[in-house]
């Protein structure tokens, strides 16, 4: 379980997260939403300490994290698995080492141990034939699925993706949420979601978040999304009109 | 402009805090020497050739006269080169060959945040991508320079002798005479510390890289100038220094 307490930060004297707290459970998706710029990356950024939140605490199954020691605070990230919005793989590597770049440097497992640990990986998301090739050679969706192979490679209790759909079809942007939801619920993790896109808010939204002008003001699941009258998150949710008329 | 001056040395101090373990730092340097040196290698011949050639065609035009000794010419190739041109020019060059491309190759880590992934894992990323690179153009760019010297020298000899300026036997004694053996240390020390400053100005300007695609063009043209302007400045203390 992940908890969040009064996180707040400014850029520039420019507010963009306000005093947001929250919970989020294990073994579930918990998603953050929200419009572009509303400070959903700056949130996730917050909570693995890349950004240091202004005022705020972070606490990972009741240990908190922002203010510990660097060495404890390495500690916790090695139980973090982190997708980033454009999969973030380092270029100049393969596919194979991308993934296995995590043992390398933080674990000393033998080569064929951490052989067949990237070969599970790369199977579990579908991936077992493209380990030789360079991120720019693969399309966008193989690019979020090796990102993901690499953020669960350590065995990660906490995962973190942020926007693991964006700029990818509808039908592909389904797989990649089916993906992070099956491996949620294989392993357990503590899953943090962020997206702006309303499909995998409809299909994997256990736990809601939505954010508006960097205050969050609601929070729900994906039933409840539907029914609720809040001008800010109708806004959001029926920015299609065919589906506003879904709704009449 | 101090306070980036101090950010300047907060990023070289991360440098050294927090390092990985020395089988990683040996790989990621044998890579950027690899980069930085290797790469290098074609580039630096064919200037350094042309360089010394024309040297040395320019020295026997402007120095026609019965009073001067002909060996004067690779006499005057040869300190030049030693002095300057192998280091000094060498490394304008090589400032936007090498400073461009790391600052590009960082720059594009930033905005595509490799940079954060590789902190989420806990890794200093200032030190494990920047501290090989420091360290490879350190112990790379004094070999540089030196091969640019000798091929320099090879240059002015192949020009004087193909065209007549000069006979072979004069152009080894012109090289030979009055030598300093100090002369062979100067271009190594400058361009050690060239080396170090075009890769830690370059590292800081791509490091810190915030925006777009359209933001890592600018840094790098940036990285390439203020590693220009330092390595003139640093000449000039150098050379009050060092003679
Ligand atoms: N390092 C930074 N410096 C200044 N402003 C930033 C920085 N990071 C994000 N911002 C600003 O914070 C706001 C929220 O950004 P972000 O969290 O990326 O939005 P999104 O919800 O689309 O992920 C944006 O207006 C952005 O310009
Ligand atoms: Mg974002």
């Amino acid at each position: 379980m992940i908890e969040i307490k009064n996180i707040s930060k400014s850029f520039n004297g420019r507010k963009v997260l306000d005093d947001i707290s929250g919970v989020f459970r294990d073994g579930e998706t918990s998603l953050v939403i929200g419009a572009s710029g509303t400070g959903k990356s700056v949130l996730l950024k917050c909570m693995l300490d890349l950004v240091s939140p202004d005022t705020g605490e972070v606490f990972y199954d009741g240990r908190e994290f922002l203010h510990k020691s660097e060495k404890e605070r390495i500690d916790l990230r090695r139980e973090m698995g982190v997708l980033f919005q454009g999969g973030a793989l380092f270029d100049s590597q393969t596919v194979f080492q991308n993934v296995k770049f995590p043992l390398d440097m933080l674990t000393k497992q033998s080569e064929a141990e951490k052989r067949d640990r990237v070969e599970f990986c790369l199977k579990r998301v579908g991936l077992e034939a493209a380990g030789s090739r360079m991120p720019s050679e693969i399309s966008g969706g193989m690019k979020k699925r090796v990102g993901i192979a690499r953020a669960i490679v350590l065995n990660p209790k906490y995962l973190f993706c942020d926007e693991p759909n964006s700029g990818l079809d509808p039908l592909t942007s389904i797989k990649i949420d089916e993906l992070i939801q099956e491996i949620t619920q294989e392993y357990g993790t503590t899953t943090v979601v962020i997206t702006h896109d309303m499909n995998s808010v409809l299909s994997i939204g256990q736990n809601i978040k939505f954010l508006y002008q960097g205050k969050k003001i609601w929070e729900g699941d994906s039933n409840s999304i539907l029914t609720t009258h809040l001008q800010e998150l109708d806004e959001f949710v029926f920015s299609n009109h065919a589906l506003k008329q879904l709704r009449g | 402009m101090f306070r980036k001056f101090g950010k300047f040395l907060l990023f070289l101090y991360e440098l050294f805090t927090r390092r990985e373990s020395l089988k990683v730092y040996w790989k990621r340097f044998i890579d950027e020497c690899m980069m930085i040196g290797v790469d290098s290698l074609l580039i630096v011949c064919i200037v350094a050739f042309f360089i010394g050639a024309v040297t040395c065609v320019q020295i026997n035009a402007n120095l026609v006269s019965p009073l001067i000794p002909t060996y004067i010419v690779s006499n005057i190739v040869r300190d030049m080169m030693l002095l300057e041109l192998s280091s000094t020019f060498m490394c304008v060059i090589l400032a936007g060959k090498v400073g461009s491309n790391i600052a590009s190759e960082l720059g594009t880590m930033r905005i595509t945040e490799q940079v954060e992934a590789l902190e989420v894992m806990g890794i200093n990323a200032a030190s494990y991508l920047v501290l090989p690179k420091v360290l490879a153009a350190f112990v790379m760019f004094p070999v540089l320079s030196v091969l640019s010297g000798f091929i320099g020298i090879v240059g002015g000899y192949i020009a004087g002798t193909a065209t007549g300026i000069i006979t072979p036997e004069q152009y080894i004694y012109g090289i030979r005479f009055s030598f300093i053996p100090f002369n062979m240390v100067i271009p190594i020390i400058k361009s050690a510390v060239f080396g170090i400053l075009i890769a830690t100005i370059s590292a800081y300007k791509g490091f810190y890289t915030r925006g777009g695609a359209l933001e890592v063009g600018k840094v790098s043209t940036t990285a390439v100038t203020n590693s220009c302007i330092a390595i003139l400045i640093a000449d000039y203390l150098l050379a009050e220094l060092l003679t």
